[in-house]
């Protein structure tokens, strides 16, 4: 036994020269990885860097330079956050981001429920064809969507621009875009749950809602979690939509307003720097936080 | 359901009809027949130039997307997916490879503007070419034969990661005796690779394609970000076109015949799903 394992654990070189021998020949690989590392991780520190230097510094020299004379500022910061536009489009963000989630997830869970444990007619064939929705482009429904929206306004609620002109049209819109791969996603995990459980809860008169509430739901958290952590990105990072479908300028998500920044200031590099990274720093803590499930949901979404 | 169709089906259905239409100021108002699309293909240089050699124009833009980016984004996925589980921090640098995914075009379009810029003193790329090698400074995105290639590395950066985690996770699943079994009947390294790892990465291969496919024929925000299309609108793809006729343009008939252009282009990606839906079912 002793031996075997001796043999499968590779012998660490005794000597210095050995070392160096062994880390030679496997060099290559490292200098691979290396260089991409550096060609991924570059751009990103530049801009990070700049987003902490004062704007005069910016302009007159590059941000490698910052490592001899460090001179760091959080200026910016408090310019983009406290500027009227960019602060409260943070929020916009936020308002727009969390309903334009959780509406599809209720939504869709229902139906995915319905489509895995509650017998109807053409069931399988209404489920193939969500299937087949889902690859349709965004770019077929933006106008005769804001049509309906706008007429939506003006004969139920008695404005044009009730529905556009508040979050209301951005949310119906996330939200229908959303939904087949919310169904697809979650019927697929649906029907994975025991058989068993389900007919026990129906035999103890449970109904169909009681049972997707208190046996479905609570067992599909992963896959909940996957879903929204998904969409929730898909809409914060969102640009195209919100440009057609938010047309009060108050409103504006942070996507829309960085890059209005961007067109109307030229090349900004102080607010455009640490924009970006106030927009990069919901993303980014929700992948470090809910890593498993940020992946799980992305590789889920590939269908999308 | 009756939302699904509401929002879903009667929008594809509406759009369908505006194309044959003129449809000024996103209304239907005339009849035109075909006329969108034979102007599309036949007189718009800015979406089909075959006078020219190389072919110019959106759509052709596409196809290039779909060759360069499509395939780098597999090499450096598979490049990366293969060499990382020789490391002891596969970990780190899968992160650092993935990272990018997470954030939106907007952000990534932005740091590369910034990384592409033509002053010296802000953009590395020049900085570099300038002090280092003594050239001068080239505006990457203001010229029409870099800007294509400028913007698709922009977006392979924030995309290889996708394909390197779906690589990587397939690749974890080959039995390792398979391997060590090959190892010991003397084969070497990229024997292995190519004979073994790579035949059994078929199916993942594919699904990663049609993902970068996708994603090339709905590209917008980073072009809309970085170039809005120029310059000249050499940068033009067909979602950026699509946008820029229909809400710029108020041309809503003739930006509504490009969305149909879309959805034929991704009709086949369609039936590719269902047939891979349909296949995985039967397994289940």
């Amino acid at each position: 036994m002793t031996t075997q394992a001796a043999e499968l654990v590779r012998p660490k070189p005794a000597t210095l020269s050995a070392r160096i021998v062994e880390f030679l020949t496997r060099s290559p690989v490292h200098i691979v990885l290396m260089i991409v590392a550096v060609i991924w991780l570059v751009p990103s520190v530049g801009l990070l860097i700049t987003s902490f230097r004062p704007r005069p510094d910016i302009a007159s020299s590059g941000w490698w330079e910052t490592l001899s004379t460090a001179n760091f500022t959080l200026d910016n910061y408090d310019q983009v956050l406290s500027g009227a536009d960019m602060g409260s489009s943070f929020l916009n963000s936020l308002f727009i981001s969390i309903p334009a989630t959780l509406l599809p997830l209720f939504i869709g869970a229902l139906a995915a429920f319905a489509f895995s444990w509650i017998n109807f007619p053409f069931r399988d064939t209404i489920f193939l064809a969500i299937v087949a929705l889902m690859v349709v482009p965004i770019q077929m429904s933006l106008v005769p969507m804001l049509k309906l929206f706008q007429s939506l306004g003006e004969n139920v609620f008695g404005d044009r621009t009730f529905v556009t002109g508040s979050f209301g049209g951005i949310w119906l819109a996330h939200s229908a875009f959303a939904l087949p791969f919310c169904i697809f996603l979650l019927r697929n995990f649906f029907i994975t749950l025991p058989r068993d459980l389900i007919e026990a809860a129906r035999v103890d008169g449970a109904s169909n809602f009681r049972i997707f509430l208190r046996v479905v739901m609570p067992l599909s958290v992963p896959a909940l979690a996957s879903f929204a952590i998904f969409q929730f990105l898909w809409v914060w990072n969102d640009l195209l939509m919100s440009l057609v479908f938010v047309q009060e300028p108050d409103l504006l998500p942070m996507t829309v307003r960085i890059s209005q920044v961007q067109s109307t200031y030229g090349v900004e590099w102080h607010l455009l720097s640490a924009g970006s990274f106030v927009l990069m720093a919901v993303p980014l803590i929700v992948f470090f936080s809910l890593q498993r499930f940020f992946v799980q949901g992305l590789l889920a979404g590939s269908v999308k | 359901m009756i939302l699904l169709l509401a929002l879903l089906v009667y929008p594809v259905i509406w759009t369908i009809r505006l194309s044959f239409d003129t449809g000024r100021g996103l209304e239907p108002r005339e009849w035109v027949g075909f006329e969108n699309y034979t102007r599309l293909f036949t007189e718009d240089r800015r979406f089909l130039n075959l006078d020219t050699f190389p072919p110019e124009g959106a759509l052709v833009n596409n196809v290039l997307w779909l060759l360069l980016y499509t395939a780098i984004c597999l090499a450096i996925g598979l490049l990366i997916a293969v060499l990382a589980t020789r490391v002891r921090y596969e970990a780190l640098i899968k992160a650092i490879i993935f990272v990018p995914m997470a954030i939106s075009a907007v952000a990534v379009g932005l740091i590369w503007k910034f990384v592409y810029s033509p002053d010296p003193d802000i953009g590395v790329l020049n900085a570099i070419r300038t002090g280092i090698f003594g050239l001068d400074a080239l505006p990457y995105l203001g010229r029409e034969d870099t800007v294509n290639y400028s913007i698709i590395f922009a977006y392979v950066w924030a995309s290889a990661g996708f394909a390197m985690v779906v690589l990587s996770a397939a690749l974890k699943g080959i039995s390792q005796e398979i391997i060590e079994a090959a190892r010991t009947d003397g084969a070497n390294e990229w024997a292995i690779f190519r004979r073994i790892q790579l035949p059994l990465l078929a199916l993942p291969i594919s699904v990663v394609t049609v993902w970068l496919m996708i994603n090339v024929i709905k590209l917008f925000d980073i072009i809309y970000i970085m170039t809005a299309g120029g310059p000249n609108g050499k940068s033009q793809v067909i979602a950026y076109m699509m946008y820029d006729q229909t809400f710029q343009g108020g041309k809503g008939g003739y930006g509504s015949a490009i969305a149909v252009v879309m959805l034929l282009l991704i009709i086949p990606i369609m039936f590719f799903n269902i047939k891979r839906f349909r296949s995985q079912a039967i397994q289940g």
